[in-house]
């Protein structure tokens, strides 16, 4: 039989086709369109800790230095406050498998996917999560099918992407190499229908509870050398499950007094489905154009109900700017001795930045790095906006406008970041619940899920719900 | 037009979704264009550049597209050098 494969029927066919590729049955968790059981739908994948870090050690996946950043340290406190300057440490994630902590995330799903009996994986990513499938399934002697956005209309790709691609390819997958738009979607169900493969998708409960280790292995390292638990973690967010799986893997070590604090880079007035502004941003993840839409509305994801529902975990969200990132980068390599990629280099400029208003004493950690190479560079990155008709100079970062203007600091004290309102992404959230199923209609359980879904109480969402 | 032999690693490339087929929720600049795919793989008969052809991937499936690249290579680099970096973190020497 021949199926309609028309985007509006592909579309309507999306329940069947992901129960079929997931093998979970969402049906059995949720209980009205804003609320469903979450800690039932991650307990029943039926992992534990151990049983995660057991698996992960099969696959090269796990385990990674923490490093203490000496020199970047001491350059921060030079420009403090008395009293003032934490020591910052780095989780070195680049040694993962495929080169990012994205390794920790389809390790599980490969796993799975093996026992279930599925012949392939499939997944559709901006790049380093692919490398990791590919490189899992590879382990696992699966075949894999990566989609991955990666030309505008014109065929130009940005060199970081198309690195991300060339890994996926390295490690013998079969890569879609598709122009810009949201229909990476309907591309994926179509494939998943055609293939019969498990869905490795980045939101399902497999793929957070991967994530849980490296938060569970920053607890013990830091207990273990400086008999304290971090004070501060600092999370690059895009989708959220970065932040969502560390902050369990935290929680579950008991270092429940840690601050969680995510951070992006501020794409803001950048639109993520124009074909336009496609190649005018150097930055293809951990950056607001994924970050604000996920924190505030997390089912966006391809999957029923998405697993990563980072505003639950998170108390601060710190913005940092393009040029900002770029002179940490820089910094990292000629202080540390280091090249690291951008994802984690966001997180350490936003790290940079609080340190300094942090007491000596106190511990804050870099919760990933990535790995680096051609194209997947700041060099490359810059380079090629330059071709795009950026603006890159030194000055003072405020300048920065994203896809314009490229603002390197000209000394660390610029190198602040901003706040980003954890009230108006609350609020923002709430919105949208309140679209997806009127107000009036929530229950005493929805209220509760959604309380706990933006880390508040039911009595602030009371009173939130009468303002909004 | 000289055709590409059987065997040749090449680049298809096919158009998923025409403009007016695409999502209804786009962009105007992105709407405007069809959403097209390329995809890597072993050519299964001869073929001409431009041409409708049919690839075997890395993972032993078949494909159809348009003849696009023949062994396409990866170029990415470094880039050119962005003198702004140069004197972040050094211990100075710039004039
Ligand atoms: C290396 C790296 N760090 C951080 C992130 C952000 O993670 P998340 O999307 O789970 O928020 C990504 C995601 O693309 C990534 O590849």
């Amino acid at each position: 039989m021949k199926r309609d494969t028309s985007y509006a029927a592909v579309m309507a066919r999306k329940n069947e086709i992901m129960k079929a590729s997931l093998g979970i049955d969402y049906e059995r968790y949720i209980s009205s369109p804003v609320a469903f059981d979450y800690e039932r739908l991650m307990k029943d994948t039926g992992y534990s800790l151990d049983d995660i870090a057991r698996t992960q050690r099969e696959t090269k996946v796990g385990d990674t230095p923490l490093f203490e950043l000496t020199r970047l340290t001491e350059a921060v406190r030079a420009i403090s406050p008395r009293g003032k300057g934490a020591t910052i440490l780095l989780k070195d994630e680049a040694a993962n498998a495929s080169g990012s902590f994205k390794a920790r995330r389809a390790s599980i799903s490969a796993y799975e996917a093996k026992k279930r009996g599925y012949a392939g994986m499939i997944a559709a990513t901006s790049g380093n999560y692919g490398a990791a499938v590919a490189s899992q399934a590879a382990m696992r002697g699966l075949k894999c099918i990566i989609l991955q956005e990666v030309y505008d209309s014109q065929g130009i790709g940005q060199p970081e992407i198309v690195e991300k691609g060339r890994k996926c390819e390295a490690f013998g997958a079969e890569v879609h190499k598709l122009t810009v738009g949201p229909e990476l979607f309907y591309c994926l169900l179509l494939t998943l229908e055609e293939t019969m493969f498990f869905n490795a998708s980045l939101y399902t409960p497999f793929g957070i509870k991967g994530i849980e280790t490296l938060g569970a292995e920053i607890a013990t390292q830091v207990r273990a050398r400086y008999r304290r638990d971090p004070d501060v973690v600092v999370v690059t967010h895009a989708g959220g499950g970065n932040l969502t799986g560390t902050a369990r893997g935290l929680l579950e070590a008991g270092a429940d007094k840690t601050r969680i604090v995510a951070c992006s880079v501020d794409l803001s007035g950048l639109h993520m489905a124009s074909d336009r502004d496609f190649n005018r941003k150097s930055f293809t993840t951990g950056h607001t154009g994924f970050g604000i839409p996920f924190a505030t509305l997390p089912d966006r994801a391809d999957v029923p109900r998405n697993a990563a529902r980072s505003l639950r975990y998170m108390d601060d969200y710190r913005l940092v700017t393009q040029g900002e990132v770029f002179y940490v980068t820089e910094l990292l390599a000629k202080l540390e001795g280091i090249e690291r990629g951008p994802a984690g280099n966001t997180s350490l400029t936003a790290a940079v930045a609080l340190a300094r208003t942090l007491d000596r004493d106190q511990v804050v950690v870099v919760q990933e790095t990535e790995y680096t190479g051609a194209g997947k560079h700041h060099n490359a990155q810059l380079s090629f906006a330059r071709k795009m008709g950026i603006e890159v100079r030194r000055g003072d970062p405020r300048e920065n406008v994203p896809g314009k203007t490229i603002v390197i600091p000209e000394r660390l004290e610029q190198v602040t970041g901003s706040e980003q309102s954890m009230d108006k992404l609350r609020i923002s959230y709430l919105k949208n619940a309140a679209k997806a199923h009127p107000v009036k209609k929530w229950t005493d359980t929805d209220k509760a899920f959604v309380a706990a879904d933006v880390k508040k109480d039911v009595a602030w969402l009371e009173s939130a719900l009468r303002e909004l | 037009m000289s055709t590409v032999p059987t065997g040749t690693w090449v680049e298809v490339e096919r158009v998923v979704l025409r403009p007016d087929q695409r999502a209804p929720t786009i962009p105007e600049d992105t709407a405007r264009t069809p959403y097209v795919m390329r995809v890597s793989g072993w050519l299964l008969a001869p073929a001409a550049l431009g041409q409708p052809a049919r690839v075997r991937t890395l993972i032993g499936r078949e494909l159809e597209g348009t003849l696009k690249t023949i062994a396409p290579s990866y170029t990415h680099s470094f880039g050119e050098v962005v003198p702004e970096l140069l004197d972040i973190g050094t211990a100075g020497g710039k004039p």
